[in-house]
């Protein structure tokens, strides 16, 4: 029996390799203003 | 690190530094949470006392469940070890040292005199001022100037009230428009009103220029009025909605945010989202008020559970809506596990003080909006720059990995050590945490990823 199913999520030890372009939204700059979190930020790269 | 909670009629997993999201059944949770601490042959003896009375529990179907762990964990999906500290500052560096966002204070001065306005009803703890053409172009000019190799650029038309000086407005986008491509840049605007001032004018601009405008509306009637006043003491509703109606509706509903702001007078916020709801607005921010501990509009520790359960119960109604074919958005719940940011964000935060600054009315420079008025804070201005160098390098330093207390936090990437400005004014320091802030945080993010989880289970279904 299968126990445990893994949804499909971005790799984050993956992303350390080529990562960190820059080009995403300032997490702050679109809606909230107060409190702002990252998780809810698009990835924007051209090469992911 | 993992973090395993139940919500939603689901018991889910999350291994943190990998980012994988698991769902897994009862044996599998109990198991998992065994894992760390007990050998096989202790977790074969633990568990079939707890299901003495589940046949399916055999020695087998516990056997190969830890088998299925062992697999996760070998191909780096579970108790995936946080190798990312010793490049923590190198992260941070590499999307450091460019500013690729400005929030321009076009206007301090409010025509609505909130009393529980972080900005003192716009005015920063300051004179009122309006941002000149000048001013606004130089700021312009400095992002751009600063903005190194980064295509897209983020100005955000601040306030105040920012409508209050719509000419300067309209003028700095032309402005932008006409140097954006020699540059290439290309620059995204967004709006932030309280919308006494819509007329056709400005839905007719926002439409055309601004990528995302974000309207404040907090909800209930009587909840909007109570803070959200002239200075005649008028409450703003009725005036405001009809005017925000016709703008989502003339954006087509979409790219925007209505976004209301809950305090201690309306807790049970999920009423004030329902009523945005009722209004025709299906894309939602609501957040928790930011004022002094001892403001009456504070959250009090009462008030925690309350929230919290409100989390629950909206993540529940935008469950309910999603499969009645009537979905609507919340800000904080828009988690992307496919597509999220990369571990250089996740570590390296808002950007506040390096990517992104707040430039006053008369072009001073700042860390970002919140931190207007704290003159220690002021890195400099539009014409020489950053000159505050020491303020830069503390913004620069602060990641996740700077605050001692989110070392053992499951939600560190999810969050990257929160507002420093929240930070700062809880404790003092920007590499403190606002602990309240912290539990708001983590209830949002086991809601998002449930209901990312649910709805994923209803298209395979």
């Amino acid at each position: 029996m299968k126990h445990i199913k893994t949804l499909a999520t971005k790799n984050l030890c993956q992303s350390a390799k080529n990562g960190g372009c820059g080009e995403c939204q300032t997490s702050c700059q679109s809606a909230c203003k107060t409190s702002c979190g990252i998780a809810n930020q698009k990835c924007e790269s051209k090469s992911k | 690190m993992i973090h395993s909670y139940k919500l939603g009629g689901m018991n889910i997993v999350l291994d943190i530094c990998s980012g994988a999201v698991h769902v897994v059944d009862e044996v599998a949770y109990d198991i998992i949470n065994l894992y760390e601490e007990h050998t096989r042959e202790e977790i074969a003896a633990l568990i079939p006392t707890k299901y003495k009375d589940n046949p399916e529990v055999t020695k087998e179907e516990i056997s190969d469940c830890c088998d299925q762990i062992e697999e996760l964990k070998a191909s780096g999906q579970l108790f995936t070890p946080d190798t990312y500290e010793p490049m923590a500052d190198t992260l941070k560096q590499k999307t450091s040292g460019v500013v690729k966002a400005l929030c321009l204070h076009i206007a301090h001065a409010c025509n609505l005199n909130c009393s529980y306005c972080f900005a003192s009803q716009g005015k920063y703890h300051g004179e009122r001022a309006m941002m000149s053409f000048e001013v606004g172009k130089q700021a312009l000019d400095f992002l751009i100037a600063n903005s190194g190799t980064r295509r897209n650029l983020e100005v955000d038309f601040f306030g105040g009230e920012p409508l209050m000086n719509f000419d300067v407005v309209k003028q700095l986008v032309a402005y932008a428009r006409s140097v954006e491509k020699q540059a290439g840049k290309n620059f995204r605007f967004t709006l932030t009103t309280n919308g006494m001032l819509i007329d056709d004018d400005v839905i007719d601009f926002a439409n055309r220029e601004c990528a995302n405008v974000v309207l404040s509306l907090d909800g209930r009637k009587e909840i909007h009025d109570r803070f959200r006043v002239d200075y005649a003491g008028n409450g703003s509703w009725e005036k405001i909605v009809p005017k925000f109606q016709r703008m989502v509706e003339a954006r087509g509903g979409k790219n925007y945010y209505m976004r209301g702001t809950f305090t201690h007078a309306n807790p049970d916020f999920l009423e004030d989202i329902k009523v945005m709801l009722d209004l025709g607005f299906n894309e939602l921010s609501m957040e928790p008020v930011v004022c002094a501990p001892g403001d009456p509009s504070a959250l009090t520790e009462e008030d925690l559970p309350i929230v919290m359960a409100q989390y629950e119960k909206l993540a529940e109604l935008m469950l309910e809506r999603h499969r009645a074919g009537k979905p609507f958005t919340f800000y904080h719940y828009m988690i992307d596990l496919k597509g999220g940011p990369c571990i250089y964000k996740r570590i390296s935060g808002c950007g506040s003080g390096t990517e992104y600054m707040a430039v006053t009315p008369w072009g001073d420079l700042y860390p970002c909006h919140q931190f207007v008025g704290e003159d220690k804070y002021k890195l400099g201005n539009v014409w020489d720059g950053v000159t505050n160098t020491d303020a830069r390098e503390e913004f620069a330093s602060c990641n996740v990995y700077a605050r001692e207390e989110c070392r053992d936090c499951w939600a560190k990437l999810y969050c990257s050590g929160g507002c420093a400005a929240n930070a700062y004014h809880a404790t003092g320091s920007i590499k403190g945490v606002y602990s309240y802030g912290c539990e708001l945080f983590k209830k949002r993010m086991e809601c998002a990823i449930m209901l990312e989880a649910a709805k994923l289970e209803d298209d395979e279904d």
